[in-house]
């Protein structure tokens, strides 16, 4: 393969990646932004939202349009359940006991799922069954990496009239940018931060849902993802919407590069030690810290 | 006072009671528990110090277990070099990229600093998996040639416990007197608050990154140890998985304890044991039972018990012995 076919695929591959790690950032920055936790789990909503989407095209035989609402529906309740029985129990206790019950909560799903769906890896079919395209000599996988940007574009656009339309939307900024503030017009806080968690679950699930056809479904396929989905918040700066996004894509166009022309081994270290570095030289990220959106 | 002593005769009994548990206890299979128990108490200790005494985080420290590890491993078996040297050197080795880490990271604060020693561990174990030439790759390094100690071979499970728990004892001991000294006041100190601490001109940054160096080579002794146990090194057990059990281990068994890592290294390992054939039952091919048990553990107690089992029990007696004073 030449070096300018070899680039393009790496740019598609990085892009698709990257949209995927933009979603899952965008999970991370949410719950955030509402509450200063990082939710450790967030990979595990990935990873569920895959998985039952699975079960619900495969073994109940649902059809993708049936099975992928109710698949990201699963997502939300995931979120929601996590706040309501690990985070909301905890009240004061510092942020640091709040991160690692979510890393409790992690492990907990990851093992349930274990146990639920086995060790195989699962096939989920992608949304449209087509051959692959080529652009030049660069293959582009399948059609699911058009599927893969054109719903994150969708879930952008969409994030984006939420925060600036929706009221629930627009009360979580509230909350973000003033939590007192916020209560004294009559936002509950805490209503915005179990909204948030469920938001949160719907938006890894979906993530799950867009990748799993290109890569596996199995019940780790949550830690990595989660993982590097956190690296690419904080590389754009945690708490910022937009810092979530391009972060995510940097990340993807980064790891890809170095899979394609450095070491594909070495491929996962890059998203740590991208974290590593920010977290040494600017914490804040590039996109600087909290502020609402 | 009274505490000291209370101490004195905690750990003397303590002694007396390793020295008895494996004449009671014969089978060789729970002999091997034992060990294992051990070496993972020896690993909690040096965590307990850094998150239960001077409250920092650590969701990496497998990876200083696995650099004492390989070190010990690389230095035996390429290299030909007297194993208690390779121990020495791997330790060596742990503390100088403890704190080329430490510096930077310990700067960070709350999870952010959870963070970036997670990200530390990651880093480490692709490291492992990945520097073939150096490590192995993922079939690791293997034949180790057995410990000797004074030309006997450390080769029963028996003295390898001997070995093992000799170090949690002189760990244990070295807590308790890090407890009651000066250092462990400051690091107490910079536990509740380090803005405080510095007002009391405690140089925080200096104590934190010592007591992570400590923590680091407390996990690469056990490191060697677990490498020489198992006679071959390789990267699964020094992973994620493993950071992230040593933190179950340390929140359960109690924070800012002396007894804490044993309790919670105990409790853990003799759980896993238990919960082995259980998973056998619900999937034939081998559930891992224990992966969302400890999730759960790791919930509950943070939850309802957060200072873990031995301290909240210290505290009970405390309050019970205070009640009846009063009353």
């Amino acid at each position: 393969m030449s070096t300018s076919s070899q680039i393009l695929q790496c740019i598609f591959t990085g892009l698709t990646v990257g949209s995927i790690y933009a979603i899952i950032a965008l999970g991370f920055t949410i719950i955030y932004n509402a509450t200063d936790i990082v939710n450790f789990a967030q990979g595990e909503f990935v990873m569920l939202g895959a998985m039952i989407m699975v079960t619900l095209q495969t073994v109940v035989g649902l059809p993708v349009w049936l099975a992928l609402p109710l698949s990201i529906a699963a997502g939300a309740i995931v979120g929601a359940l996590l706040e309501r029985l690990a985070i909301r129990p905890l009240r004061q206790a510092s942020i640091l006991t709040a991160i690692i019950v979510t890393i409790g909560a992690s492990i907990f799903l990851r093992g349930v799922a274990m146990i639920a769906w086995g060790r195989d890896a699962k096939v989920l079919p992608p949304f449209t069954k087509s051959g692959a395209l080529f652009v030049g000599q660069a293959y582009i996988m399948m059609p699911q990496s058009l599927w893969v940007l054109g719903v994150t574009l969708v879930v952008v656009v969409g994030l984006m009239a939420f925060y600036s339309r929706a009221l629930v939307g627009k009360a979580m900024r509230a909350v973000a940018i003033n939590r007192y503030g916020a209560q004294l017009v009559g936002i509950s806080p805490s209503r915005m931060v179990f909204w948030s968690f469920a938001l949160s679950g719907a938006l890894g699930a979906m993530a799950g849902i867009l990748i799993a056809p290109i890569t596996f479904a199995g019940y780790s396929m949550g830690t990595m993802l989660g993982l590097k989905g956190f690296a690419a918040a904080i590389f754009g700066g945690l708490g910022s919407s937009a810092g979530a996004i391009v972060g995510g894509i940097i990340l993807g166009l980064l790891e890809s590069f170095a899979g394609g022309f450095v070491s594909s081994g070495y491929k996962d270290a890059v998203a740590f030690l991208i974290l590593l570095a920010v977290l040494f030289i600017k914490p804040t990220g590039m996109l600087g810290g909290k502020a609402g959106r | 006072m009274a505490r000291k002593r209370t101490t004195h005769i905690a750990l003397a009994g303590f002694g007396v009671l390793l020295l008895v548990a494996p004449l009671v206890v014969r089978q060789p299979y729970y002999q091997s528990i034992m060990v294992v128990i051990g070496i993972n108490a020896l690993a909690v200790a040096g965590l307990n110090l850094l998150m239960g005494y001077a409250g920092q985080v650590s969701l990496g420290h497998a990876a200083f277990l696995g650099i004492g590890g390989y070190a010990s491993a690389i230095l035996t078996v390429n290299h030909g070099i007297n194993p208690w040297l390779a121990i020495l050197a791997g330790v060596a080795v742990t503390c100088v990229v403890a704190w080329i880490i430490g510096v930077p990271t310990l700067r960070l604060h709350g999870h952010y600093l959870a963070i970036a020693t997670l990200g530390f561990g990651i880093i480490v174990n692709i490291v492992f998996v990945e520097w073939r030439g150096l490590t192995g790759g993922q079939s690791g390094i293997a034949g180790l040639p057995e410990l000797r100690l004074a030309g006997i071979a450390l080769d029963s499970h028996l003295r390898l416990y001997l070995l093992v728990w000799g170090c949690v004892y002189l760990a244990t001991i070295a807590t308790a007197n890090i407890q009651h000294s000066r250092a462990g006041r400051a690091l107490r100190a910079i536990s509740s608050s380090e803005i405080a601490a510095q007002t009391a001109g405690i140089n925080t940054g200096r104590y934190k990154v010592q007591v992570f160096v400590l923590s680091a080579a407390l996990a690469a002794v056990a490191g060697s140890m677990r490498v020489h146990y198992m006679s071959f090194a390789n990267p699964e057990p020094f992973g994620f998985a493993y950071s992230i059990e040593l933190v179950v281990m340390a929140v359960l068994g109690g924070s800012g304890n002396v007894w804490g890592p044993v309790v919670g290294a105990g409790a853990i390992t003799l759980l896993t044991e238990v919960l082995q054939p259980l998973g056998k039952m619900v999937r034939p091919s081998g559930a891992e039972l224990h992966v969302p048990a400890f999730g759960l553990i790791l919930v509950l107690m943070l939850i309802f018990l957060p200072r873990g089992v031995t301290t909240s029990l210290a505290l009970l007696t405390q309050r019970l012995r205070g009640a009846r004073r009063a009353g």
